[in-house]
């Protein structure tokens, strides 16, 4: 039997209730209730990192926190850091260095990215590379996104 | 990859924490790091989940006279960025960056972690290590537990039904006491091969065997590693035979042995 609970959220910035299974992943609801899809469901058991959201300012997994766990928090997701321009510098580094290819766990790759822009001073490549361990790409081979962080995180003033 | 279906109470106090949960078929959510991924698998069913988070009380780091008192809830990353941790149990804070990957260190609890029982966790080895205290509750009652009596078997604690690790008590490190938390991974982050918590001389193995494997060592160099060849049989994965774990367990034996400082 589904059991539903009311929510209210604040997802990049607006006030959003909804009505929402309990099962139902965080991510998901942002995907299927919000049609927020640029976090991406990978794995779905917290291995991947596609599905990188931040939550009350921390980011997690949205495949490991249950959307009826996200009530009353704040949660920003790739769209609304994009659109608040907080990521640019990430994109653009990420675009002229080749930092993707499918695409796939750029979003998340991003978030955790900056998440450690915004917490550490000039990380060496060590601790960059240790920054996104929980994030998985399979094309690019991470150099080209380490080059990336590592540029934005030099040019940090 | 969807969890099956359940019901969820966010429970405000503990009285009303235990009365959800004397119904057999509910679970504790602590940070769900691992709970929810055993549920997206289908490993388990719950009828409900009781989210203690909303739980007074059960989140913060208190420093006492002779001990450190860590609250259930209290998450990997406040264990990460606590100057007193750092300080009075050495130990733990080295071993908190080898806690998974940053997004699950911001959710995970040393609660939920120490509960579950993991062989392959951290923190169950460094509170073996510590010889920690765990203090449980359930309706009535507060009882005390050291770790080594805590940790049953895979998976398998002291915790009856109805009952909830509310806190646990690690000592407060003297100026002579070594710490050296050691493990090897492929990738940093990963379940470890294995790993080794260190407090003087105990000795405590993890991803060694169905819980963490205390040994006492002292002295002497090569007999405590002929005494880790004798006593240790870790399970093999799918990369290391019993023996290569073996083998890599003695070289982190006489790592941590030579390593005379309590800092990193």
């Amino acid at each position: 039997m589904e059991h539903e609970y009311d929510i209210t959220l604040t997802v990049n910035g607006t006030a959003v209730s909804r009505r929402v299974p309990a099962r139902q992943h965080l991510v998901d609801f942002l995907r299927d209730e919000l049609e927020l899809t640029g976090s991406h469901a990978g794995c779905e058991h917290g291995v991947c990192g596609a599905c990188t959201l931040r939550v009350n300012g921390e980011i997690v997994r949205g495949c490991l926190m249950l959307a009826v766990q996200a009530n009353g928090c704040r949660v920003d997701t790739i769209e609304g850091l994009s659109d608040s321009k907080e990521l640019a510098a990430l994109q653009k580094a990420f675009y002229e260095r080749n930092a993707l290819q499918c695409g796939f766990c750029t979003p998340g790759m991003l978030l955790a990215a900056q998440d450690l822009i915004l917490k550490s001073n000039r990380p060496t490549r060590e601790e960059i590379r240790n920054h996104i361990s929980g994030n998985y790409c399979r094309c690019t081979g991470y150099e080209a996104i380490v080059d990336s962080i590592e540029e934005v995180v030099n040019g940090k003033s | 990859m969807k969890a099956p279906a359940f019901a969820y109470a966010k429970p405000s106090s503990l009285a009303a924490a235990f009365d959800l949960l004397a119904n057999p078929d509910a679970k504790a959510l602590a940070g769900g790091q691992s709970l929810i991924p055993s549920l997206n698998m289908r490993l388990s069913s719950p009828e409900l989940l009781v989210d203690i988070t909303g739980l007074p009380g059960l989140a913060e780091i208190k420093v006492l006279d002779d001990v450190v008192r860590i609250g259930a809830l209290v998450t990997h990353a406040r264990l990460e960025q606590s100057p007193e941790i750092k300080k009075h149990v050495p130990l733990l804070a080295q071993a908190v960056p080898h806690v998974a990957h940053a997004a699950i260190r911001n959710r995970g609890t040393i609660g939920g972690s120490l509960a579950l029982a993991d062989p392959a966790a951290e923190y169950p080895a460094c509170a073996v290590a510590l010889d920690a205290v765990f203090i449980i509750k359930n309706k009535t009652a507060e009882r005390r537990v050291k770790a080594e009596q805590f940790f049953k078997g895979l998976f398998e604690t002291d915790l009856k039904p109805g009952e909830l690790l509310i806190a646990v008590e690690f000592p407060i490190a003297a100026k002579s006491d070594r710490a050296v938390f050691l493990e090897l991974t492929r990738r940093h982050g990963d379940y470890a091969i294995i790993g080794l918590a260190m407090h003087n001389e105990r000795f405590v193995f993890l991803g060694a065997g169905d819980r963490p494997k205390l040994f006492l060592f002292q002295k002497d160099l090569q007999k405590a590693k002929e005494g880790l060849k004798a006593g240790l049989n870790p399970p093999a994965d799918l990369y290391n035979s019993s023996a290569t774990k073996r083998h890599l367990a003695g070289v982190l034996l006489e790592r941590a042995w030579n390593t005379n400082t309590t800092s990193r």
